[in-house]
């Protein structure tokens, strides 16, 4: 009954699923769906193509299973449900492994390692990030994120903000809007460190490492029916790591390992 | 699709209720503006003309989505300025924000509209009313206006129900409306229905503004309908035409 009424108000947008998936079926080439707006693993260059981390480490394996590679930007909010409608067949995005996300899709083995962190504005007193301290206190994140579920979670007393992308929140801490914002730690480190409108602003409180939130690190997500995928992706993974491709690519964004975090 | 329904109401009704304050409040500070806007436009100063003018070409021309970016991001780049005015509380509330930008691009719409209604006044009623000595006020207040409003009133239904849907951009500056509540739901169940229950509430609430809206609409236009003669009671009528048949 349920699937019935939903299949009726969907009816047109699922008969074009079953065609779509085929079709990538038939194709050698390897779609591979990224958000583009989360420097430095994915982002827009001035013009207009997708870069970052994710990117490279994207060619980089697809190099290792000879395959051709094209690369799909997708909105974050929309991003595992486009990968169940066949729109790519993998996401490199820096997506938290998480036990809800695995009920939708498959991860592969993690591709790199995070925590999550505070930020704070510098002239900010803000010392204590307990619930109880941060009651009243308005704090952001991106939507659909494992740090909106942490705040959503974790803060029921604080003013919980969504925004549409990261670029959105670092903009409201910024102007002051906001008290603080939780983010992944590399970005956030990027942003304070590296970026103009960013030095406002500084990692606050210790790193948050809650496994019920960031879970077992970053993974590749494929849908639950292509295993063969997934398993081609760790093996040419284990291979880019083992030949020093990954070093060379991470040594390129970063100073420390993201896959070890040291 | 059922259950999901009932543990999300709750929020998708506060969603709602936040969607149904943004809308109205905004509506109605529109119509405020809109009368003295439309009332330039019909037969104001050039002087005063050219600004209302543009300002209607830019609210009419650019998408709302770009005014509320520009309103709620724009002004956080200027918060020492804002602050130093003393504006930055406004600016600093996304609710504020949003009420700033729906009932500007909302005015805008309803200026025209308004326009529209005020040079379809019937000349001959003017003229009437000027005949038997009306000041200016009072023609305006018993005849110019009550057309006006008459004559716009389903077109201004019409923009109050495109604000209703166009709020649902709100989402976008972090307020929670229906569409920013059904988005998080969404968010944490990846359950695609919680979009059809979205739209279900939408059309709900459209559809009981468009039945209250055609009462007052019929009420407004009863003097269009021609009057019940009651010379001959209706029993009577109604015997009469069964016997001939």
């Amino acid at each position: 009954m349920n699937k019935n009424l939903f299949s009726l108000a969907f009816a047109t947008f699922l008969a074009t699923v079953p065609a779509t998936a085929a079709m990538a079926a038939e194709t050698d080439t390897l779609r591979i769906g990224t958000e583009g707006a989360y420097p430095p693993f994915n982002y827009m260059t001035a013009d207009g193509k997708l870069g970052g981390f994710d990117l490279e480490i994207g060619r980089a394996l697809c190099k290792e299973m000879q395959t051709k590679c094209s690369f799909v930007a997708q909105d974050w909010d929309g991003i595992i449900p486009a990968l169940k409608a066949g729109k790519y067949d993998v996401i490199i995005a820096s997506m938290f492994i998480t036990e809800k996300r695995k009920k939708q899709v498959s991860f592969t083995d993690a591709y790199q390692k995070s925590a999550m962190t505070f930020v704070t504005p510098k002239d900010s007193n803000l010392t204590d990030f307990s619930p109880a301290a941060m009651a009243g206190k308005t704090i952001g994140a991106q939507g659909s994120t494992t740090q909106a579920d942490y705040i959503s979670a974790l803060y029921p007393d604080s003013d919980v903000r969504m925004y549409p992308t990261q670029d959105a929140v670092n903009l409201d801490l910024v102007s002051g809007r906001l008290d603080a914002q939780v983010g992944d730690l590399i970005p956030m480190l990027e942003w304070t460190q590296k970026s103009d409108d960013g030095a406002c602003c500084q990692l606050a409180g210790e790193l948050i490492t809650d496994p019920r939130f960031v879970g077992d690190g970053v993974g590749m997500a494929v849908r639950k029916e292509d295993d063969a995928l997934r398993q081609k992706l760790n093996k040419a993974l284990t291979a880019i790591v083992a030949d020093g491709t990954y070093k060379a690519i991470n040594d390129k964004f970063f100073t420390i390992n993201i896959l070890t975090l040291q | 699709m059922f259950d999901l329904l009932i543990e999300y109401a709750p929020r998708l009704l506060s969603g709602a209720v936040m969607t149904l304050k943004l809308t109205f409040i905004s509506v109605l500070i529109a119509a405020m503006l809109a009368l003295p806007l439309a009332l330039v436009r019909r037969s104001g100063s050039r002087y005063l003309q050219g600004p209302v003018r543009l300002y209607i070409s830019f609210f009419r021309g650019t998408p709302l989505l770009a005014q509320l970016f520009l309103v709620y991001y724009g002004s956080g780049q200027f918060r020492p300025e804002l602050t130093e005015l003393g504006l930055w509380w406004f600016f600093r509330d996304p609710f504020y924000c949003a009420i700033l930008t729906f009932s500007l691009n909302s005015a805008a719409y309803q200026t025209e509209i308004l326009r529209g209604g005020l040079q379809a006044v019937s000349r001959q009623e003017v003229e009437a009313g000027m005949a038997i000595g009306m000041s200016k006020g009072l023609l305006y207040r018993k005849i110019i206006l009550p057309h006006a409003y008459r004559i716009a009133f389903p077109a201004l239904g019409n923009e109050i129900i495109l604000m209703l849907k166009g709020s649902a951009i709100a989402s976008v500056i972090t307020l929670l409306d229906l569409m920013g509540h059904t988005r998080r739901v969404f968010s944490q169940t990846f359950d695609m229905s919680v979009y059809v229950w979205a739209a279900l509430i939408y059309l709900l609430v459209t559809t009981l503004f468009v039945l209250v809206w055609r009462r007052m609409e019929h009420r407004m236009t009863r003097h269009f309908r021609a009057p019940v003669t009651p010379s001959a009671p209706l029993t009577s009528v109604i015997k009469e035409s069964t016997r001939v048949s």
